[in-house]
């Protein structure tokens, strides 16, 4: 390591370059700003799906001081007060009616949750279009899938909190889902419960992984998200890698600097987000009954099960999913394994290794299908957990020579967009309760959806190609 | 934007999920009290006098009332029956395991229940609005009444004197579902012993009380509507100048 230097100022030089030079000395305060955001330079061709990042980060923000402030009054206690209601159930209409100003912590936290999810889909959704999660960039995409995955358990371990009906009967059942794995399930259950059924000890321990360990994962993983994007640099709307061609002073020629350009830009996103998310705030903080449940204004009672158990809407799709797998779909899935296979052993490129591999695994499966062996609850959870972790092999699977869906054989569009219809659906069908015609619809689109990523090897790489320019496409404002 | 069009209509391809609502006793639409202060209070008046008998409102302070326009003195002469200082909140005298021995379930807290029996297509208003006027005589339950809205209630018509009794008329129909059978349809009330109110005096006193306990579901809401007025305001002038701040540093970009 160099010797320690100081920075020398003239005498008359302002007080605060003076501090911010022994900040300087001592700390890479200046650089950590120029190298993440004030000369780190982006491309010039961002567009409106590029926003859902920061608007992500400053959500995350948003929950955290809420939640801060929400945690002062809140009590993680299940058992009944004087008159009968759980403790905790009343703790949050404490701070709805008695703590100036709770009503609207409590609101910006609900709403913000939903606003995450929101928020989160659509990041994901560029993603998919422009081929974001490309090479060199994969392992954002992984870190990003991680950051998924917790803001979900974030997301159902802080449902539980007000423990209202719908608070203690999707977590009944969503715990109960682990007893459905063979050998360990019911052990399994107990342990994360910490009880036979949900109930205090579950509630103490989820406030637990709900306030601290869960947002320390999350801040972590945010971190680790954003110093892999820096590192390799933005992807752009054109799937162009822009430092390819670098301009004389060294930086591309088709990038700017973030500040002031995207600081600007995105103070503007975050400013309508921030009316959006105001107009719900303040007059439709239930939205519906989707943001906050009707249910769940009754005090969670384990002798009253509720006709209608939904979990809320953003895991919706993946529940259907769960919901589809009955034992006749099992036959479907499995002719749709054995022919995957078969697919694969003719045209697949991997080693014989791997298709040996991938046949070993397909045999256990149909063997574990049929009637007798593991029944519908189990693989329904293996698809329900299959369904969210085939996003993470998104960067393996996709083959396309482009990286953007504006070079891609229009036909592409196609199939993107039934994904999307796809998952719409499936969202919009778990919150309703199962019915035949439900079923069936549910059961086609997990079809599509599965067959969407498992089949993208060969159809990203299929039709006519359009030109990627050289240059990003800009239009001067 | 030829692929936007060809999209809309891959879209109208899916069918249309419209599943009929499950059966349920029709709700009538509650009257809206929450800008009538005088409704309000008289519905307070109504709910401390009949509903706290067996119900707790354990979320409510009797002193919040003042946000209803009642003086401290008011609440302290005319709300409190059995020794609670105004500051406490309402609860029931009738303990929970006597409640549970006397009417087979324990009385629900009612703090928030206009919030918890909404539907997507009702307000929770709706429900209690109709579920007290829908009592009727029923000489096969305990209590003597059964309830349209909550068949086989274990609760009491508690507003009987002033509705009065009335009994429902029942019609035989032919099951829309299974041919051959016959089902009961619903065909109307009958008031078989006057109360001390007219239809409307007791229509527009039930309107009072799920008045007060919509707003006593949520006493921030109209200070949150209030403020979300002001809110929105700034931030449509904000967003306005961000945009055309942003715009202005953009022009430079080539």
């Amino acid at each position: 390591m160099a010797a320690f230097k100081e920075t020398k100022f003239p005498a008359d030089a302002p007080a605060a370059k003076k501090l911010m030079g022994w900040v300087d000395d001592r700390f890479p305060a200046t650089k950590l700003w120029n190298d993440q955001w004030g000369k780190y330079y982006a491309p010039k061709n961002f567009n409106f799906w590029y926003i859902f990042g920061s608007l992500a980060m400053l959500v995350l923000v948003l929950q955290i001081v809420t939640g801060i402030f929400l945690t002062m009054h809140y009590k993680p206690d299940a058992t009944m007060t004087a008159s009968g209601v759980p403790v905790a159930f009343a703790s949050v209409e404490y701070i709805m009616r008695e703590v100036p100003w709770g009503w609207l912590v409590r609101y910006m936290h609900s709403t913000g949750a939903s606003a995450f999810f929101i928020i989160v889909y659509l990041h994901m959704t560029r993603g998919l279009m422009y081929g974001s999660y490309r090479k060199p960039r994969e392992l954002i995409w992984l870190f990003g899938f991680a950051i998924f995955l917790c803001l979900m358990a974030e997301a159902f371990f802080g449902y539980l909190l007000p423990w209202g009906q719908m608070s203690y009967w999707g977590a009944q059942v969503i715990v109960n889902l682990f007893g459905a794995i063979p050998l360990i399930g019911p052990d399994l259950s107990l342990w994360i419960r910490g009880d036979y059924v949900v109930s205090d000890a579950t509630l103490n321990r989820f406030f637990a992984f709900h306030v601290i360990a869960i947002p320390l994962v999350l801040l972590g993983l945010v971190a680790a998200h954003l110093i892999a994007l820096h590192e390799v640099g933005s992807s752009n709307p054109d799937g162009i890698e822009v430092k390819e061609n670098l301009g004389p002073d060294g930086h591309p020629v088709d990038s700017i600097p973030s500040h002031p350009y995207y600081t600007v830009h995105d103070l503007f996103g975050v400013s309508v987000f921030l009316t959006i998310f105001s107009a719900v705030v303040f007059f439709a903080p239930e939205m519906g009954g989707y943001f906050l449940e009707y249910n769940n204004f009754l005090p969670g009672d384990s002798m009253k099960t509720p006709p209608h158990i939904a979990p809320t809407w953003y895991f919706t799709a993946f529940y259907s999913v769960l919901r589809a797998t009955t034992s006749d779909f099992l036959w479907v899935l499995m002719v749709g394994i054995a022919a995957y296979t078969a697919f694969l052993w003719m045209k697949s490129k991997l080693s014989s290794m791997v298709k040996i591999a991938v046949s070993v695994i397909a045999l256990v499966m149909i063997v574990g299908m049929l009637p007798g062996a593991l029944d519908a609850k189990f693989w329904g959870v293996v698809f329900f957990g299959g369904s969210v972790v085939i996003l993470a092999f998104l960067p393996w699977l996709d083959h396309s020579p482009v990286k953007s869906i504006r070079y891609r054989p229009d036909w592409h569009k196609y199939v993107y967009a039934g994904l999307a219809i796809a998952f719409v659906a499936l969202g919009y069908l778990g919150t309703q309760p199962p019915s035949p015609i439900g079923t069936i619809i549910a059961q086609i689109a997990t079809l599509y959806y599965f067959s969407f990523f498992l089949l993208m090897p060969w159809w990203s790489a299929m039709g006519t190609f359009k030109k990627v320019p050289d240059r990003v496409v800009f239009h001067a404002h | 934007m030829i692929f936007s069009k060809k999209l809309l209509a891959l879209l109208a391809l899916v069918p249309a999920l419209a599943f009929a609502n499950e059966g349920g006793f029709p709700l009538e639409k509650a009257p809206d009290r929450s800008h009538n202060m005088a409704a309000l209070q008289n519905g307070a008046k109504l709910f401390v006098n009949y509903c706290l008998n067996c119900h707790n409102a354990s979320a409510m302070r009797y002193n919040r009332l003042r946000d209803l326009g009642l003086s401290e003195e008011q609440i302290k002469n005319n709300l409190l029956f059995t020794g609670e200082k105004v500051g406490e909140m309402m609860t029931t005298a009738m303990p929970a395991k006597d409640a549970k021995a006397w009417f087979g379930t324990v009385p629900p807290d009612l703090s928030v229940i206009a919030r918890a029996k909404a539907t997507p297509s009702n307000s929770g208003s709706d429900y209690l609005y109709t579920y007290l006027r829908t009592f009727y005589k029923d000489d096969n339950r305990p209590t003597g009444f059964n309830n349209m809205v909550l068949p086989n209630a274990a609760m009491p018509h508690v507003l009987w004197e002033l509705q009065g009794v009335q009994s429902a008329k029942f019609e035989e129909v032919d099951d829309p579902h299974e041919h051959g059978k016959k089902m009961h349809k619903f065909a109307g009330f009958e008031q078989v012993k006057p109360g001390t109110m007219s239809k409307l005096e007791f229509d527009t006193a039930v309107a009072d009380i799920v008045g007060y306990m919509e707003w006593m579901a949520e006493p921030a809401a109209q200070k949150r509507k209030q403020l979300g007025v002001w809110v929105l305001i700034f931030m449509t002038i904000f967003a306005t100048l961000a945009w055309r701040l942003n715009a202005s540093y953009w022009k430079e970009v080539k």
